[in-house]
């Protein structure tokens, strides 16, 4: 068996084991890992994708803080019964500008990946408050204390910082966008303010959380879920077969 | 007593392995030893050195078969081109095909007649079930009863804001309530009374007790007669003299006991001080007509249709 015999010095000898089997790990990964961030399919060109606006960006950091993860998935699979109820299912370039991804397989709750536009956002503040009122077999706890705090000036900046941090990540924020993220956050809940969407296209623009003459996180939260799955015209999108 | 003393230790002849058993050949040892044990050198279960051949010679054949190895611009496709994209799309055709005759029928047939098709009003009332379940549930319930005194209406009733006909409640469906999407949307607006400075304070609460008068409820009368003189210059252009509402401009009924936001005195100086405004998304971009059509069969079945 010529080499095979020779796996005793192998096995005898614990430095050789270890760095053997980490080259072994190694060419696994790079076979299953490398290829992803050169192939053209792994993220398809799609119409439409564009970086998450400064509102937007705090309203995903509220779902993180929340966890809403641990219960929501963001990912429709291919599954017949999946796009029947949800949408048409989730592409890799709606989760580009997402750090971290926002897929799963825990569902307590639904799906959250084509949330936006589905409800009103009346609803979405009503079911914040008290989810059972709207869903009465719900087990979502309440989140009614976003409509009592207040988002200031040090919030726009912070998401300002985080979109710098992004930018390294290459996302594409222009200068332009930099300098006016501070501005963008509170544009976005004034319905007459400067259009966000002019930067932003496709951004929803309005008093989110029905509060006259306050900003909470209850208008960045909800800002966040209605633009959930909404950017991409799926008019032009073609499937790639090979997938 | 028994005695029992022989139960106390197996017999040799019932210990296994069987010690007076001799191996046939007795099997080559590692060679190591420690404190005196030594380990046998036995070789893997054939069964089990056969099934590792056999899946390593399967992954050959899978790769082949199935997308697998990246190349330089994309993995291989694999010779059965296999798509799981392709799948789910090929599966929602089947079952489109499957139902095709009778959404067809259900866009040819006039709404008041789906009712006379057995068959096809049997399609409709489950299909349209099964939508609303999933678009529509959230705010008008899953048994359709809407969530009262949250705006949400109920559809069981025969209570109803823009009609119950089909062809209302398909409108309704298609289009929206209050909601820019579509020009074509139902739209109506009633005005803050109390906000935009229409109405004082005092006056505010004699319509209170006017309109609680209309429905029946504890009111205080004298307010209430005070109250009917502003209801008729303000109110009564949408919601009628009677209360009974006006279906054309969606003007709720205040002349029963279902209220949309509420009956108490409080929720219905909200609603005059600041005035309501209940939106409903469109579908018509959001499902064919046919589901449209089925989903309006489906509420006109619940209970109020007219």
């Amino acid at each position: 068996m010529g080499i095979l015999d020779h796996h005793k010095k192998i096995e005898t000898h614990a430095t050789l084991l270890l760095v053997l089997s980490f080259l072994v790990v190694t060419i696994g990964g790079i076979v299953q890992i490398v290829p992803l961030f050169y192939l053209d399919n792994t993220i398809e060109k799609v119409e439409g994708m564009r970086p998450y606006s400064p509102l937007e960006i705090k309203g995903r950091e509220l779902y993180l803080r929340e966890g809403c993860y641990n219960c929501h998935s963001q990912m429709i699979r291919p599954m017949r019964d999946e796009v029947e109820r949800y949408g048409h299912y989730s592409l890799a370039a709606e989760s580009m500008y997402d750090h971290p991804f926002q897929w799963g397989s825990k569902r307590t709750g639904p799906d959250l990946a084509r949330l936006g536009g589905r409800y009103s956002d009346d609803w979405h503040v009503q079911h914040m408050i008290a989810p059972q009122s709207v869903v009465p077999e719900s087990i979502m706890p309440s989140y009614g204390f976003m409509m009592n705090r207040d988002l200031t000036r040090a919030d726009a900046e912070h998401v300002r910082d985080i979109m710098a941090v992004y930018r390294t990540l290459g996302h594409p924020y222009t200068d332009e966008m930099m300098e006016n993220a501070v501005d963008d956050f509170f544009a976005q809940v004034d319905e007459f303010g400067d259009p966000v969407a002019d930067r932003y296209p496709g951004a929803q623009q309005r008093n989110f959380d029905g509060q006259e003459g306050r900003i909470t996180e209850m208008d960045a939260i909800i800002a966040y879920m209605q633009m959930l799955g909404t950017l991409v015209d799926f008019d032009t999108f073609v499937p790639d077969a090979s997938r | 007593m028994a005695d029992n003393s022989e139960n106390k230790v197996t017999p040799p002849s019932r210990q296994y392995p069987d010690p007076a058993v001799k191996l046939k050949e007795e099997p080559p040892t590692t060679g190591h030893s420690w404190d005196g044990i030594e380990e046998y050198d036995n070789p893997m279960p054939r069964w089990w050195v056969w099934i590792f051949i056999i899946t390593v010679v399967w992954s050959v054949g899978y790769w082949i078969a199935y997308p697998a190895w990246p190349g330089i611009q994309s993995a291989t496709s694999g010779l059965l081109g296999y798509s799981s994209r392709a799948n789910v799309a090929s599966e929602i055709a089947e079952f489109e095909t499957r139902n095709e005759q009778f959404f067809v029928q259900l866009v040819e047939t006039d709404l008041d007649e789906i009712r006379d098709n057995d068959e096809l009003h049997r399609f409709a009332i489950n299909a349209g079930g099964s939508v609303f379940r999933a678009q529509c549930s959230q705010c008008h319930g899953t048994g359709g009863a809407g969530v009262q005194a949250s705006g949400f209406p109920n559809l069981l009733n025969d209570d109803w804001l823009w009609g119950g006909t089909m062809e209302d409640i398909l409108t309704t469906v298609t289009w929206g309530i209050r909601n820019e999407d579509y020009p074509d949307a139902r739209w109506s607006e009633m005005p803050a009374f109390g906000v935009d400075g229409l109405l004082e304070d005092e006056e505010i609460d004699q319509v209170v007790n006017f309109v609680l008068s209309l429905s029946g409820a504890d009111h205080d009368a004298d307010l209430a007669a005070l109250g009917q003189e502003h209801y008729e210059l303000n109110c009564a252009s949408c919601h009628m003299d009677d209360g009974s509402g006006d279906y054309f401009i969606g003007a709720p009924a205040l002349n029963n006991q279902v209220w949309l936001y509420g009956g108490s005195p409080d929720a219905i100086r909200h609603s005059i001080y600041y005035s309501r405004f209940g939106v409903m998304p469109g579908f018509e971009t959001r499902l064919r007509e046919a589901e449209i059509r089925a989903v309006a069969a489906y509420v006109h079945q619940l209970g109020g249709g007219q």
